[in-house]
């Protein structure tokens, strides 16, 4: 369904992709993210099992389903054009990381384009497996020890990938594959910005891990900054 | 090249027998109430398994030493008492260590599969999973609540597949990374798999028994000796089969109450 | 029984092309051969494998020169990764056991001697025999295949177990494709072995020149023909195993797989099954698959021991008694394999009691070999030797075996590296002296030429030596607890037993390269080795009795008629020491 309509709307994408690189500036769009109700309480991990993991750690870690800011606000939310934008035809050429470290995925989400390279580094002094778990894409199983070369990676659809260790099963974290260049993870402070936005209306979503997919309909004119908030409803467990 | 064959053959079976005899690599010290009878019968079963290989390594090196051919027309000569003799004897050697290691090696084995757990025994429920254990205490309830394996929930600690939610026996359930546990207090294990198949191991504490998916196994021990061991798993997993491992910590009541009264806060 | 009928006609004149000669032939001969050759491709390829296995576990973190090139994804920069390790123990064992171990000693020398030791002209189903190499020949292919897609070989073990090896891709890399080819490979093999084995037993009972009762069988026909009778019954069961497990990976159906799995993250979609299922199937053709590799070398140890001995032994009689019990007794045991897995606890004694009494006909068959050397005028050429220490490893690892037949022992043993020494001994170690005890001896026949003796000589010493070094030393691990199966040491205990593994890997090395040797003498003599005579052994059986390699139809069109039983050693003979079976002289007198 996404795939004929991206083929329909090629021609008006392939303008709207030259507009894009040939004008930065345009319009912006920022917002915050945030919760009403009571979320769960992240709780600790205990890494017992894997020593030179857990000795990195002088207070636990803590799970990051639902990670919120003062004044309630939700991080790791990932906002993007969904409609009105241009397929990306080509993914740019820098590559993003995603590092295992201390037995734990940072960044916790990483968003990053179709095709776009993706390279898993492993700082640990143990193996971990890398294993998203697509169900669009293809899915891979990879383990990584010590030392040895990032591993590079690609995925043609876009998809939210849930990524997991086997080997140490509390690791956890998200691959958010997205077929545009506008897109942002909310911060600590919720907070997110599309900068670079040329005039049209666009259809915003935000995603986030446990409570699901919000959209909301913003039209750009001009340079002008325009703010759209989300607001999720959260869940006590 | 027959006397060479005696000397290479005297070498091994010396050469094996000197690291058993030392206990250059052996079991580590045993800290449960039934491991003793492994270990003697361990101990028998190694008097009698090493007395059977080097005397017959040491009569293979003895009649290779002698009867190499003497080029001059030997005629060939028979073991007295031929064939009927060596019947009897192997009959009789290895069948009275047969009925002995059976019979005797039996109580052990009982003691771990017939007797059922304590009635005290301190319920623990144990997942083996890849690849790793999770450890589920009942909580001040005293009640498990169940498992619904759609909830599981790794990345958020959700192990087992409970519904908070739903059942209010779930609530207070403990979920722990390692096994804690009383000293000389019974333990009854539930053994329960997530995945595919595991093994629960602990050497110290004699214990050794498979996860299988699809059965709850029940288990049981006392530990003796208070410490920090190491649970393995010993049955092939998956990758990271090798790195499938948990602590048991064994501790005095006191310290095993506080434990857990810190952990259902 | 007497009555041996005459051979039948050949049904096949020899053939002339050189693909009906060297391909599909149907030739018993050149189908032993090619088995023996099979098995010479895999026992080096499962070797090579244990070298990076062993260098692994010493060199954790080391890259391995050329790894990469084998596999991208099991190798990053060269350095192992976990399932790469597993993958590699999986191919390891399946090529040992199932490669090596049945194809060598039963249908490579069974192949090649058994028609000529009854004095048959060829198999009595030839055409069977040629379909049996080929669809060997292909699973061999389809397992060999795994190596070359993506994900490589399975991860879950010659075993197979499941849930592990029936649920696919989500519990591990290898598990999808790999797993397929696996079972695949596995269910043509018991194909291969089951119209083999049919074949073996046909031939034995039908095709026995005049002359040949059963009490005049050789010894190593003996051990083929009861060898067969196992394998009839074990690939039986082991075929449709693998069939039920391939439907339940590509058909969606539920043998093995119990409700309520969980497996990264994915409920699995099967109910109902039970993973005891598949070790029940799984092992009522695994303990009697240690018999078909270890009863056909019993018979070419023994068959090579009474000519190197230069008198029969004490009673063969009673060794093929023992044999008969073994096999029979061999279906009541498979349960010591399962004595943790959760089977109600009283069968844990039931299945130990028939294990237990398995040693009573071992024991009995090896304090025959040693008795029957004492007396003895024993020549020391190569195949001697190697008999020689396959008595040595044999009860190196029978003995190990009442550790493990001890459910109590079995608790703390279950799981580790003792039991990767017991196997490795009583089944691995031992089976291959045999074959390397009947390759030595016949050679000469199969070639024409014979191997050069010193080469042999040093080959066993460094083998023989390097072999107790490796596995011995297994059995101490064990008792440290040390588990099996493991592709990197990080737990604490096992830090202190690095020293150990260290000196396990280097003799496996040395070892190893001492193999090259055998191969180096073997390709040597096949080309430039000295002719060999007739009967270079003053043996007596039947294919002493024919030229070096035999003709086509493995007589020249002689009418064998056989007069004399197959271990006339230590008499009065016309030649000698011996009387050779077809031999028109009269028996000697009776007694000594
Ligand atoms: C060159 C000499 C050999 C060496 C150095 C060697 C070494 C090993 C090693 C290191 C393992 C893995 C143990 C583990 O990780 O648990 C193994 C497993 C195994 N080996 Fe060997 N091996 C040799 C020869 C053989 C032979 C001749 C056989 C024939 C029976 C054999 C059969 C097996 C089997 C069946 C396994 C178990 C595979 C599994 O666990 O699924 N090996 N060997
Ligand atoms: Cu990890
Ligand atoms: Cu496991
Ligand atoms: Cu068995």
């Amino acid at each position: 369904m996404q795939l004929s309509k991206s083929c329909t709307a090629t021609l008006t994408a392939l303008t709207f992709a030259a507009i894009v690189t040939a004008a930065p500036g345009g319009g912006t769009v920022t917002g915050k993210v945030t919760y009403t109700g009571t979320p769960a309480k992240p709780k600790p991990i205990d890494m017992a099992k894997e020593p030179s993991c857990a000795k990195q750690y002088t207070t636990p870690l803590m799970t990051e389903n639902v990670v919120t800011g003062s004044g309630n606000t939700l991080e790791y939310v990932v906002v993007y054009i969904s409609a009105g934008a241009p397929d990306e035809s080509s993914a740019p050429s820098t590559a993003v990381t995603f590092d295992q470290k201390g037995c734990h995925y940072t960044p916790h989400v990483l968003a990053f384009q179709v095709n776009q390279e993706l390279k898993v580094t492993n700082s640990d002094q143990t193996s971990h497996n890398i294993h998203p778990l697509a169900k669009i894409n293809r899915e891979w199983n990879k383990s990584q020890p010590p030392g040895t070369p990032p591993i590079s990676e690609k995925y043609d659809k876009p998809e939210f990938i849930s990524v997991k260790c086997n080997i140490h099963p509390w690791m956890h974290g998200w691959f958010a594959v997205v077929k545009t260049s506008h897109y942002a993870v909310s911060d600590g402070s919720g907070e997110f910005k599309l900068p670079n936005l040329p005039p049209g209306k666009y259809t915003l979503t935000a995603w986030h891990e446990s409570y699901g997919t919000q959209t909301q309909e913003v039209t750009i004119s001009g340079n002008e900054t325009k703010s759209a908030n989300f607001v999720f409803t959260a869940k006590p467990y | 090249m027959g006397k060479l064959l005696a000397v290479v053959l005297l070498v091994i079976a010396i050469g094996s027998a000197i690291p058993i005899l030392m206990h250059t690599w052996w079991m580590p010290e045993d800290i449960s109430s039934h491991g003793y009878m492994i270990d003697k019968q361990m101990s028998e079963t190694m008097a009698e398994s090493g007395i059977a290989f080097v005397a017959a390594q040491l009569v293979l090196a003895g009649f290779v030493a002698m009867f190499g051919d003497k080029k001059n027309g030997r005629k060939a000569t028979h073991l007295p008492g031929g064939a009927k003799a060596v019947v009897i004897a192997a009959i009789a050697l290895v069948g009275t260590e047969v009925l002995a290691l059976g019979v005797f090696g039996k109580d052990a084995w009982a003691e771990v599969y017939f007797k059922k757990a304590a009635t005290d025994a301190l319920p623990i429920q144990v997942q083996a999973e890849q690849f790793g254990f999770y450890f589920r205490y009942a909580g001040p309830d005293g009640k498990f609540g169940p498992l619904h394996p759609d909830k599981i929930d790794e990345g958020n600690q959700n192990f087992f597949g409970l519904d908070p939610a739903n059942d209010v026996e779930s609530r207070d359930d403990i979920i722990a990374a390692s096994l804690v546990i009383p000293v000389n207090k019974p333990i009854s294990l539930m053994m329960h798999a997530k995945d595919v198949g595991h093994s629960f191991y602990v050497r110290e504490l004699r214990i050794q028994q498979d996860f299988v998916p699809g059965l709850d196994i029940p288990m049981h021990f006392t530990a003796t000796k208070v410490g920090k061991y190491e649970i393995v798993c010993t049955q092939l997993c998956g990758l990271g089969h090798y790195n499938m491992r948990a602590y048991l910590e064994v501790k005095s009541q006191e310290d095993f109450d506080q434990w857990l009264k810190q952990q259902s806060q | 029984m007497s009555d041996a009928s005459a051979p039948v006609a050949h049904q096949h004149a020899a053939p002339t092309g050189l693909l009906r000669k060297y391909v599909f032939s149907l030739d018993h001969k050149m189908i032993g051969k090619q088995y023996y050759g099979l098995a010479l491709v895999s026992v080096f390829l499962g070797m090579i494998l244990s070298w990076l296995m062993r260098f692994h576990l010493v060199w954790t973190n080391a890259a391995i020169p050329g790894l990469r090139l084998l596999s991208k994804n099991g190798a990053p920069g060269g350095v192992m990764t976990p399932e790469y390790y597993l993958s590699l123990l999986t191919m390891h064992g399946t090529l040992m056991v199932f490669f090596v171990l049945t194809n060598a000693p039963f249908a490579g020398f069974g192949n090649y001697f058994l028609p000529i030791q009854i004095g048959a002209e060829d198999m009595a189903f030839p055409r069977f025999n040629m379909m049996s190499f080929w669809v060997t020949f292909v699973a061999f292919l389809v397992l060999i295949a795994s190596f070359f897609i993506p994900d490589g070989p399975p991860i879950s073990g010659w075993t197979a177990y499941a849930p592990l090896s029936a649920v696919g891709k989500d519990a591990g890399p290898g598990l999808a494709w790999g797993q397929n080819l696996w079972a695949i490979s596995i269910g043509l093999f018991c194909v291969g072995q089951l119209l083999g084995s049919l074949n073996f037993i046909a031939t034995t009972l039908d095709l026995r020149t005049k002359g040949m009762t059963l009490s005049r069988l050789p010894i190593s026909t003996w051990a083929w023909f009861i060898t067969s009778c196992i394998g009839l019954l074990a690939f039986a069961v082991l075929l449709p195993a693998c069939v039920l497990l391939i439907l339940d990976r590509v058909a969606g159906t539920s043998f093995f797989i119990p409700a309520g799995l969980v497996i990264s993250d994915h409920l699995q979609p099967h109910s109902g099954g039970s993973p005891l299922l598949w070790q029940h199937l799984f092992w009522f053709f695994g303990h009697p698959e240690v018999y078909i590799a270890i009863v056909p070398a019993m018979g070419i140890v023994s068959h090579i021991l009474m000519a190197s001995m230069r008198k029969p032994l004490l009673s063969v009689k009673v060794v093929y008694v023992s044999m008969i019990a073994i096999g029979f007794l061999s279906y009541m045991v498979w349960g010591h394999h399962m004595f943790l897995s959760g089977m109600n606890p009283f069968s844990a004694l039931v299945f130990s009691f028939p294990t237990l009494i398995i040693t009573i006909p071992a024991t009995i068959i090896t304090m025959i070999w040693i008795g029957s050397i004492y007396g003895a005028n024993l020549r020391f050429h190569t195949p001697a030797l190697f008999s020689l220490g396959f008595v040595s490893v044999f009860v190196a690892g029978g003995v190990s075996g009442f550790f493990l037949a001890q459910p109590s022992l079995d608790i703390y043993l279950h799981g580790t590296y003792f039991v990767v020494g017991h196997f490795h001994m009583v089944m691995g170690v031992a089976a291959i002296f045999g074959i390397l005890a009947g390759t030595y001896f016949w050679f000469p026949k199969m070639s024409g030429r014979m191997m050069n003796d010193t080469l042999g000589k040093i080959h066993f010493w460094l083998t023989f030596i390097g072999v107790y070094c490796i596995f011995m030393p297994f059995h101490f691990l064990g008792f440290a607890g040390n588990v099996r199966r493991y592709s990197t040491f990080v737990d604490d205990y096992l830090q202190p037993l690095l020293p150990l593994h260290k000196f396990i890997s280097i003799a496996a090395f040395v070892t190893g390269a001492a193999q090259l040797i055998f191969l180096y003498n073997l390709i040597y003599s096949r080309f430039k080795g000295a002719p060999a005579p007739e009967n270079p052994w003053e043996a007596t059986s039947l294919e002493w009795s024919t030229t070096s390699p035999p003709p086509f139809d493995n007589f020249g069109g002689r009418h064998i008629v056989v007069n004399h039983g197959p271990n006339e050693y230590g008499v009065d003979g016309a030649h000698g020491d011996f009387i050779m079976q077809d031999s028109p002289e009269p028996e000697p007198a009776a007694g000594d």
